[in-house]
Parts: structure tokens; sequence; C-alpha cells
């Protein structure tokens, strides 16, 4: 039986240890916030925080987290209040259709844990993996580095 | 006054509005979100035409059930037609209101001073929500109410902020992907590997027995599979694609010589435009061009989704096309079943730039919901089905030969393009256009997709250039023979068009030894065009460019199906281990500016995507299937090889509103080609401009 922490709250989900941790995200634990986007871990959209670390949750089998604190999009907020990202994201209005949002938040969210400070290329490096197909990188990288600068810019 | 054709369309006021007691306004407009922000603006357009708060106004997404049918969200039209007529409509509201107001105040309608959501008149206020019981709004619009001078909009030219990003960024169901309604069952198809493939046998029964599996649904050569939930669908999935036996053939086109086969034939022709009158004897000088571009995938970021539920003889569908009604008429068609017995709402999907998988996917539900009455069934494709089943951007081939005079103008202009055509979405030319429906048992056949007509177009959109050339030639030749599927996306055949017109121009500058923006301005007379080139060129610091090593720029402007948009991109490449595209200024005129920030939005989107396909797309396909079906294969354009975009907004506030949704695809390509041509002093003509084919370029050069 695979236990694991999701946003916080202990979880023993019973279905297969193979199941993609997506599925069960989005399945029995009733999240919405990752996204499926392809499948195999290339694109992004599915991103969470295992152990603080971005991990593509849609190629994790659900036995490779046990014992683990995940974080999802959903879980960024504390007491109520939006992540600086999240705040900074609808301050740049940093998406058109957002599908890949929760996917880029989270990966922002880790490099900013690891660099508070980072610069336009560090964000750049970091969101490479991510995928966007409407075209907003560039309000991206602005959200981040205005997140980063305690919501200022 | 006319009414907008919209609202003429569908005239009653509570098609469009209701108003509560408690003030607040609901809205509901034929228009879709596609990620790309109508409903705010839409919504700012009611708010500041009813005179309300923003807060008070509620959108409802659109509907089958209630609400106007718009058509399709396309073509970038939704804030010129269903802004227009929301506007009527909300104008005659609130004079229907203010007159009740006057009416109960014992003054004259005119004296009502109207104010965020209040009608004041003698020192007496009433609200909208204290009047809403006594005006009925089921009537028809007349037409004899004028909306707000411009210079009186107050939300309206403003940056209000999306209302669908709240939900987006903290990762609430928003899209369809999230529905979970009660009973909910989860499907999956099993597509044929190949476009022409059929299905010859399937032992379904190891699969139907399966624990979790709920049905297997085969007709035809459509195959499918209901289960419990998404992982024993996709497990009951593979399981099934393993016992199914296939026919296939080898019937798709020599991927590496496509001009090849759009030219074969047959076609439908067109005379686009014959123009002028040739004056052979001041032509100097000849020249000509063959220009192309390759078949272009959607690549939304999320597969497509539907969810549909069976009750009785009735099917309620959930779907992020972009067109409920037609979607609703065409699913009716291929059951046979009457329209009322179909009922189809909007919920949102991911972006969406065109003809994508949506009401394919919407159908596949319905066909697999049948089997579990009752139950509604979540549909989802597979990555590898989104990118290989979604119809396509036609690969299209482009003849260019202009004569010109002793100074370089042009003198005679002829333009000649192959393609297939540009739209085959449900129900247009009569054809239900879902994938599945030729698949079935009894299929419907497609028909070859066809063209919207001119002046806007289809693969001939754009396909007239824009400049006071003294005679022009023009024919387009809509390929009918299709083995891979196409339809519409974003800006049709305008992207192709304006690259290869676009890009030519720059060869007959080169040719005469001219700068190419003074080339294009001495042969401009529209004002408006001419406006946007100059305010791109100073955006872009034109005149002051310098000549780096490895580093050119380059030109590209259109207006937008020759009557909407203007837009003009300079854009800045280095060329020196690979194509990078540094920046891109972007100048546009849009008439008036609804949301200053989603104009600026779409066009810096615009240009993302279109330097993405411009460098780095093309579907790939062997002689049985296609090939690209995962980010690898089908790759796009990732942050760091994204551009700096700076947008100009040419403001006209006066002007009517043109979209901006897709002006500016044509003019970043063509931007981009003669950039890469100035950085390297070789030009590639066909599209996307890989690192091959500039390798080829330049030994075909040398």
């Amino acid at each position: 039986m695979v236990a694991l922490t999701v946003n916080g709250t202990r979880h023993e989900p019973t279905s297969p240890d193979d199941t993609p941790l997506l599925s069960v995200l989005r399945g029995p634990l009733g999240l919405s916030g990752p996204r499926f986007g392809c499948g195999l871990g290339m694109c992004g959209a599915c991103l969470v925080l295992v152990d603080g670390r971005p991990m593509t949750s849609c190629d994790t089998p659900l036995w490779s987290v046990d014992g683990t604190a995940v974080t999802t999009v959903e879980g960024l907020a504390t007491d109520g209040a939006p992540h600086p990202l999240q705040q900074a994201f609808l301050d740049e209005q940093a998406a058109q259709c957002g599908y890949c949002t929760s996917g880029i938040l989270i990966r922002a969210a880790a490099l900013l844990d690891e660099n508070p400070n980072p610069d336009e290329d560090a964000v750049v490096a970091a969101l490479d993996e991510n995928l966007c197909r409407c075209g907003v990188q560039r309000r991206v990288v602005r959200a981040v580095l205005r997140a980063a600068a305690g919501g200022q810019r | 006054m006319t009414l907008p054709p919209d609202l003429a369309a569908n005239p009653r006021l509570s098609t469009w509005l209701r108003v509560a007691a408690d003030g607040v306004v609901t809205v509901r407009v034929g228009k879709v979100e596609l990620g790309q922000g109508i409903v705010t603006a839409l919504a700012q357009i009611a708010a500041d035409e009813l005179d309300v708060e923003f807060a008070d106004v509620r959108m409802e997404p659109a509907g089958t059930a209630a609400g106007p049918d718009e058509g399709f969200t396309a073509g970038s039209l939704s804030v010129s037609t269903s802004g227009a007529a929301l506007r009527q409509a909300c104008a005659e509201v609130r004079a229907l209101f203010a007159a009740a107001a006057a009416d109960e105040l014992g003054v004259e309608p005119a004296d009502v001073a109207v104010h965020e959501g209040t009608f004041a008149a003698a020192g007496r206020e009433l609200t909208y929500g204290a009047l809403a019981a006594r005006v009925d709004l089921d009537r028809e619009a007349t037409g004899d109410v004028e909306p707000k001078a411009a210079d009186r909009l107050l939300l309206v030219g403003t940056d209000v902020a999306r209302l669908d990003l709240p939900d987006k960024v903290t990762g609430r169901p928003r899209f369809v992907h999230d529905l979970r309604l009660p009973g909910q069952l989860f499907g999956r198809v099993v597509r044929p590997p190949s476009p022409a493939a059929t299905l010859l046998d399937v032992d379904t029964g190891a699969v139907e027995a399966r624990t979790g599996v709920r049905a297997v649904v085969r007709d035809g050569s459509f195959l499918g599979v209901v289960a419990d939930d998404e992982p024993a669908a996709d497990e009951a999935a593979e399981a099934l694609r393993g016992n199914a036996q296939w026919k296939t053939e080898q019937s798709l086109p020599d991927e590496a010589d496509l001009p090849a086969f759009l030219r074969g034939g047959p076609t439908d022709d067109t005379v686009v435009e014959e123009s002028g009158t040739p004056e052979p004897g001041r032509v100097a000088r000849t020249l000509k061009a063959r220009y192309g571009k390759q078949f272009l995938a959607h690549g939304s970021m999320a597969p497509s989704c539907g969810v549909a539920r069976w009750d009785d003889d009735a099917v309620t569908v959930w779907t992020h096309s972009q067109g409920v009604h037609p979607l609703r008429r065409a699913i009716a068609s291929v059951l046979g079943m009457g329209v009322d017995a179909v009922t189809v709402r909007h919920v949102e999907g991911a972006g969406c730039y065109g003809h994508n998988g949506a009401d394919d996917a919407a159908f596949d539900a319905v066909l697999l919901a049948r089997a579990v009455p009752g139950r509604p069934v979540l549909l989802r494709w597979s990555r590898a089905d989104e990118l290989s089943w979604s119809p396509f951007g036609s690969a299209m081939s482009m003849d260019v030969e202009a004569g010109v005079d002793a100074s370089g103008d042009v003198v005679t202009w002829s333009y000649e393009l192959w393609s297939h055509g540009y739209t085959s979405r449900p129900g247009y030319a009569g054809n239900p256009g879902l994938l599945a429906a030729r698949h079935l048992e009894r299929p419907v056949e497609p028909a070859p997709p066809v063209d919207p007509a001119l002046p806007s177009g289809g693969s001939h959109r754009n396909a007239v250039p824009g400049y006071a050339f003294p005679h022009l030639s023009v024919h387009a030749h809509r390929v009918l023979h299709t083995p891979l599927r196409t339809s519409a996306m974003r800006s049709l055949g305008a992207y192709g068009n304006v690259f290869a017109i676009e890009s030519f121009l720059d060869e007959l500058a080169e040719a005469a030894g001219r700068d190419p923006l003074e080339y294009r301005l001495a042969q401009l007379t529209d004002p408006r065009g001419r406006a946007v080139l100059e305010s791109a060129a100073d955006l872009a610091g034109w005149s002051t460019r310098g000549d780096e090593e490895n580093v050119g720029h380059g030109i590209g402007y259109a207006r937008y199906k020759s009557l909407s948009a203007y837009c003009a991109v300079i854009a800045e490449v280095e060329t020196v281990s690979e194509i990078r595209v540094r920046r891109l200024a972007v100048a546009v005129d849009v008439g008036r500016v609804v949301n200053p920030d989603g104009v600026h939005n779409q066009i810096e989107g615009g240009a993302v995507q279109a330097t993405s396909w411009t460098l780095k797309e093309s579907v790939r396909f062997d002689r049985e299937r296609v090939t690209s079906t995962d980010w690898a294969s089908y790759p796009i354009l990732r942050f760091s090889e994204v551009p700096a975009v700076d947008v100009r907004v040419v403001s006209r506030p006066d002007e009517p509103s043109l979209g901006s949704g897709e002006a500016v695809q044509g003019p970043a390509a063509a931007a981009i080609g003669n950039a890469v041509a100035d950085a390297l002093g070789v030009r590639v003509r066909d599209l996307p401009i890989t690192p091959e084919r500039v390798v080829a370029a330049i030994e075909r050069s040398s």
C-alpha cells in the first residue's frame, strides 16, 4: 500500500502501484490542476513537486512516490492567499488558454525555492522543458521575475 | 438603423441578456472562449453599453439550449460581429430600462442619468435590479437606439483583467477535461494505424471481460472502449489495439515532393483577381520564384476531449468546439436524429487555433456513450491522435512572377497557388465533417475541404497583394484529392500567401537595389497600411539597424483578409550555428481596441506561434502514416527560442473594431524569411526555414 502526502493531506490510494501519479491525482484524489498534455513527460503540463522537486506526474508510477510529499498547483497557495507566482501571473496576464500554466507555475516555484533571485536567463533555462502553444512565454518570464522581486516591477 | 447581422439573426433581446432582481446581468453570446480572451472583451462591451459595473456582468458559456446562434468562433470576427450585436442589444436594453425608470420617476427618458447601474432623476434613484421585473426583454431588437459614441465608453479601451485566469492559475476545474459528472465513465478510441486503414477483425471478448471495462464499441472501423476510470480505459484501449487487425494502404503523398503532389491535380480553379492592364512596353525585367509550405499541425497543449450522455433518445454533449450549433446539426445528421434531440454545451479547452479535434472528440464521446445509456462518458484523445488525426493546415505551392520597370516598381504581377481547401468544419459545404463518421459501418465519406468565399478567402486568403500594382493576375487551384485531412488553421492560406508575396517583394527590391521599406511604401497607397509599416520601422529602428555580421533584418506586411487588421512586422534574426529570431517589432491597426492588453497578448502569441511554424514545424509522414506523433517528432518553439516581441497598436478609436487573432501570422513569417535572407545572402523559399534548407540554399548559390 502506497502512502503519500498531497498538498499537506495524507492519502493511501488504492490504485494499482503502476498507475501514473497524474491519474491518481486527477482521479481518486479529485484534483484538476495537474493537466494531461502528452503522457510522455515531454510538455510539462502535469508537473507536480515531489519533495520539492518538479516531476512529470504523467509518467511517474504511483509506487515511486511512496512516502513523499507531493504539491500540486492547488497546494501553492497558503491560507487561501495565492502564491506570489500566482499573483504575478495575474498581474502580468501571463496566460492565454492557461492549460500549460499549472506546470509552469510548479516549475517556477521550484526555481524560486532554489534561487530566489534568478535573472532572465535563469528563468528561461528553468522553463525550457515546459511547452506553451499560445505563445505567452515572454509574459511568463516577466511574471516569474516580478514574483521574485516581491511582486514589484 | 440596420441591425448587426448576428442580432438580426437572433433578434430577441432576452436571448442575449437577462437582468436579475439583485442587479446581476447575465449575458449569453454565441462566441466561445478559446484562450483568446474574447469573453472578457465582450463583457467589457456589455458593461460599458449598459452602464453597469463590470463585476455585475456574468458571462454564460455558449450552448444550444439558450443564447444566440453565432455560428463558429473563428476568423478573428468575434469582436467585430458578436461585439457589434451585443453592443446594440445592450444599448436597447439600457434604453428600455431608462424608459421604465422615467415612467416610475415621472420624468422624460431623456432626463434620466444612468451611471454604474443606477438610473437617477429628480433626486431619486432606481437600479437595474429594482426595475428588472418591470422590463420585459422578451421582445425583438428594433435598431432604433444608437449605441454610445466612442468618447463615452469607459471600459472599452482599457486593460480589464481576464475573467477566466484566476481559475487557471489556481488549478480549479475549468476545462472540459476537468468535468466530473455524476456517474461519469471514461472512454478511449482506438484509431486506425493510418488515414486509409480499415478494421478487418478484432477480438473484443477478452477486453470486455476485463475488470473496470463497461463496454467495447465497434461500428465499422470505429473502435473504442468505456471504462470506470482513465487508467482502466487506457489499458483496455491498448489491449484492443493489440487484438485488432487492420488493412492498411499506402495512401499518402511523397513528403519530400509536395509541390509535385499538389500540382498533380485534379483541382478546382478560381480566378481570384484579374485587374488592370498589362503594359509590356514598360517592363524592363521579369523575375519569378516558387515558394512553398508544408502541412502544419495545431499542436494544442491538450488532446481533444468531449463528454456525452444519452438519456433515452436524446444526447447532451459537453465540448470545446468552436461552434456548438453547427456541431449539433452535424451530430444529428450523421445519426439520423432530429436536432432537438441533441444539446451541445461549450466548456473551455486548451488553446484553439482553428478546426482541431474538438468536434471529432465530441462525436467520439457520443458514439461511446450510446453503449452506456444514462452515464456520461468523458472521451480524451492521446497526444499521438491529437497530432495525427486533427485536421492539418494544408501544404501549399506558390508561383509568383513580376515584370518591373526600370526603377524596379511592379508593372505586372501574376500569382498562382495550389493548396487543399482550408475548411472542412462540421456542416461546411454540407458535410458533417466529423472524423468518426467516415469509419462507421455506414460511413459518411468526407468531402474535399472547401474555401470560404472571397474576398476573405481560404487557401486564397491574402493571395492578392495590397499594393497598387497596375496589373494583377491571381489564380488559385484547390487540390481535391486529400489523403491528409486539412481544415482551418489560424489565418488559413494567408500565412503561406503573405510569406510568398512579401518574400518576393524583397527579392524585387534587392534586384532593384532598393531599401525594402522604401520599396513597399513607394507602391502602397492605403494610408493605414503605410502607417503600420512606418510605425513598425520606427519601433524596430529600421533606419539605424546597422550591419552586424550574421544578423539580418526583414519586413513583412499585410492587411489580413485584405479587409481586416493591418499588420507590419520587422524581424531581427541571427544565423550563427542556428537560426534564431531575436526580436519581432510589430505594428498593428485593429480599429477601435476593446482590450489593449488583450490585443497585445494575441499579437505577441501569434508572433511567437508564427515563429514556431516558420522555423520548426512540419507534419511528417511516410507513404502510409503520419509519423510526427509527439513533441520530439513535431517540435515547437521553446522558451529559450522565443523572440522578444514588441507590439505597437496604432489607435483608431473611431474606426470599427477588427479582429487581432490572426493578423500577424503571415507578416511574421515573411519578416523572418526576409531577415534570414538579409543575414545569409541566400533565400529559403520553402517553409519551414530549417538549418537543412539553409545549407541547401547556400550550396545552390555557390
